[in-house]
Parts: structure tokens; sequence; C-alpha cells
């Protein structure tokens, strides 16, 4: 998945400026910067959902999860995480039958008939990702998955969401403004500039798995990223 | 239970001016004349109310697929929307009384002039909240759609619909509210049978009690109906939660 030199303006508001990334595939590559820098935007340009004003985007196709876990209340856990199949043409039987495990793996089992208003934050974020990744599409773009949990079910959220991936292998983009997050989950650190977003920082995160936000080495990591930040 | 205290004392002081005030019953009978010929007159009542619900049935049916056909269609076409919505609005200040006897001449003392008339009135109110809750779907579901794929019709079939679906109910209340005043006007145009019929028949004859009589049966039909859709909303669409603003069962 190829970036260069890609820029996106709104109006008076330069949202991106010239940023070229690369992302091989099966590579996590975690974006980080503050609040308005262009993070969301530069996803969306991935998933084709916007277009660049210059520079070109190549990328096989991306499918967004995005902020908020924009479940749809009418329908059940097990039939928002099969939205995607339906979308895709599937039958609504046979979409349930292939969502079913992909919940089931994420710890939803008995939830599949239950509602999103009475499911917790945690068990939402899980079936929108469920949703996403039975979209099927090589690359996932997530956007703050976990922006709105508190930090225990975080921590909880970041294991699923490794234990998933290490199952079955994408390429990641994961927008977060949390660094810790970042260095945990991700094989590489992209920091982004206050707006117009440019890229000032690519760490590599070269720490094995599984690990703990109380490692040194994750511990200077995060310190070198945040300096970066600043 | 609050609205039951009310109506009582509502009853109770009206009552009590009738009987005080030796009003004459042919012009203000008393809510127990009322009662009397509730149950003295059933049969013609009930006779006169079959036909009233007839056409207000009919009429709501064909105002509920027109106003929906029409909002989809609004919603879908821009072009649609400028063209016709205008012209929507104006169809509402077609005054319903001179159209009345108009419909009556074209089609006759049946039940064609009524349903054209309980259908123009209530398929505005039907029309104008879905148009708006098609419209309204929250942009982030929007988004998920646009990643997922999804095609015009998907994005109607699946999100846009089911979240216009509240909407669409809070209009059929509003409808089956003015459907009444629409039939029973629809008949005063011209009719051989309907409470509206009952109505302009009874005063004339002295009969005010059951003039009232036809209007109480009225009213609980339309309250039985608001009834039914609340109902009926809390069944179909558990998800979106009633705000207790009017009659629940």
């Amino acid at each position: 998945m190829t970036l260069a030199g890609v820029s996106r303006t709104f109006g008076d508001v330069e949202a991106l400026r010239d940023v070229s990334l690369e992302v091989p595939a099966g590579q996590v590559a975690a974006l980080v910067g503050p609040s308005g820098c262009g993070k969301s935007t530069l996803l969306e340009l991935v998933c084709g959902l916007q277009l660049p004003d210059a520079g070109t985007v190549a990328a096989p196709r991306a499918v967004l999860m995005p902020q908020g876990d924009q479940l749809l209340p009418w329908l059940g856990a097990l039939d928002n995480a099969a939205l995607a199949l339906r979308i895709a043409g599937t039958g609504r039987d046979a979409a349930r039958e292939r969502a079913r495990p992909v919940l089931a793996a994420l710890g939803l089992d008995g939830f599949a008939a239950v509602r999103p208003a009475q499911l917790s934050g945690g068990m939402r974020q899980r079936v929108a990702f469920a949703r996403t990744l039975l979209a099927g599409a090589p690359v996932l773009c997530l956007d703050e998955p976990f922006g709105a949990l508190d930090a225990i079910t975080r921590a909880e959220a970041q294991a699923w969401l490794q234990a998933a991936l290490a199952a079955e292998p994408r390429t990641v983009l994961l927008v977060t403004h949390d660094v810790e997050e970042a260095v945990l989950l991700a094989d590489r650190i992209v920091v982004l500039s206050p707006r117009p977003g440019r890229v000032v920082a690519d760490l590599p995160v070269e720490l094995p798995h599984p690990r703990a936000a109380t490692d040194p080495g994750v511990i200077a990591l995060r310190r070198r990223a945040l300096e970066r930040l600043r | 239970m609050l609205a039951a205290l009310l109506l009582a004392a509502a009853l109770g002081a009206w009552q009590l001016y009738t009987v005080v005030g030796s009003v004459d019953a042919f012009i203000l009978p008393a809510p127990s004349d009322v009662a009397a010929s509730l149950w003295e007159d059933r049969g013609l009542l009930w006779s006169n109310f079959t036909v009233t619900a007839r056409e207000m049935g009919v009429g709501l049916l064909v105002s509920l697929v027109l106003g929906v056909a029409l909002a989809v269609a609004l919603h879908e076409s821009r072009t649609a929307r400028r063209a016709v919505y205008p012209l929507l609005i104006a169809s509402q200040t077609i005054p319903v009384v001179l159209v009345a006897p108009l419909l009556v001449t074209w089609f006759g003392y049946g039940l064609t002039p009524k349903v054209a008339i309980v259908a123009l009135v209530c398929f505005f109110p039907i029309v104008v909240p879905t148009l708006a809750a098609l419209g309204g779907v929250d942009p982030g579901q929007r988004k998920l759609m646009a990643t997922l794929g999804a095609t015009r019709w998907q994005l109607l079939r699946h999100v846009e619909a089911p979240s216009a679906l509240p909407a669409l109910f809070v209009g059929a209340r509003l409808a089956v509210a003015v459907g009444a005043i629409a039939a029973v006007l629809a008949e005063t145009a011209g009719s051989e049978s309907g409470l509206g019929h009952l109505m302009l028949q009874s005063i004339p004859q002295l009969e005010t009690a059951r003039a009232f009589a036809a209007v109480v049966v009225l009213s609980l039909f339309s309250l039985a109906l608001y009834l039914g859709l609340t109902l009926a909303q809390q069944r179909l669409l558990p998800w979106a939660p009633l705000r207790p603003e009017g009659p629940t069962p």
C-alpha cells in the first residue's frame, strides 16, 4: 500500500500536506498525531472514500472501521457483523453462518441476537471489528477503534485485536491518539505533525509479542514517540 | 390515569351545568343523555360506524402506500424533490370543504370520494417526517455503508428505510388523528350513511344527544387506532424506544 506526495484540502483547511507512506503487506502501522492532524482523512483516502488533491494513493481494497462502532441499532450482534457479507451479496442465512465463528472467536458466542443498546462498549467494538474483518479486504483501516473505552476494557480490546490479527494477518492502518497503544500493537509507528499533517517520524517497533505496557523496551519507545509528537 | 380524572371532572361540570342551568337537551344534552343515546342507538351508531371506519381504514391505507412511495421517490431524486415538493405543500392548501362536494359530483355518494379526501389529508403528515428521516441518517452510518461498498439500493434497504420507520409511525399517528375529521367532512358533503352523515341528520331532528354519541364513537375509534399504532411500534421496533409523549396502552 503506497501513498506518494498526498495532499488534501477542505476549503481553507489543509488537512494533509505531501504525505508519503509505504506499508508492506501484513504490517500493522500505527498513525499517531494530535487531534485534527488529518489521520481520519488519510484513512478515508486509503479506503477510497475521498480522493487526494495531489499525489497518488495505490492500495488494494481497504475497508474502514469508522470512529464509533456505527452498529445498526435494529440488528442483533450477529446480523451487524454479517452486514459486510450481506452488502457483498451473500444471502442472509449464509452470511450468518460465516459470521458466527468470527463472533465466537472474539468471545461473543451467546450474544448473537443481542442488539447494540444491550451490549457493553467493549462488546460493541468487537462486533464492529468482526464486521470489518468479514468485509474480506486485505487492508483494514481502524479509526480510533478503542478511543471511547475505559482503561481496563481498552487493555482487553488490545489483547483480542492482537489475537485476531495473529490468527488472520492483514495489513492494518491503526489510527490512535494513544502512543502506548501504538507501541503495544503496531510493527511501526508513524508520527504526524499538527495540521497540516505531515510525517515527522517513522519508528520501527522491533519488540517481541506479547508486549506489556511496563516492558522497558515499550517504555523507551513510547518516550521517543512522545518526544516526536511535541 | 390523569386523562381519566380530567375527563371525569369535565363531564361532572358539564352534567351539573345542564341540570342546574336547566338547559334544553336539544341545545346541550347532558353527558347522561349522551350515554343513554350510546346505548339506545347502538344499532344505528354501529351500522354508521362501520361505514366511517371503512372510509378511514381504506383512506389511511391508500395514504400510507402513496406517502411511503412518494417519500422514497422524493428522497432518491433531487429533481423530483424540486419538482414535486412545492406541489405537495400546495396540495395541503386545497380547501377540502370545497373539494369534497366536487368529488361527490364526480364519484357519487359511495366510498371513493371519502377515501380520496381522507387520503388527501392524511398522506402529507406521512410524507414529511418519513422524508426527513430518510435524509437524516447518521453520516457515520453512511460512511460505513460506503466503505462496505453498498449500492444506493442497499443503503436504502439496510440503513435508510429501517431508520425512517419510527418517523413513519409518528406520521401514521398524526394521520389517524386528522383522518377522522377528514372522513366526517367528506360525509357531510354527500353521503347516505356514516357517523358524519348521522351527526348531520341528528341535529335538525333535535336528536342532539345522538350527534354527540356519534362524536364519542369517532373519538374512541381514533384513540383505539392511535393506541394500536403505538402497540405495533413497540412490538415491531423494540430498538426505537417510544418517548412517553402520548397515550400508551
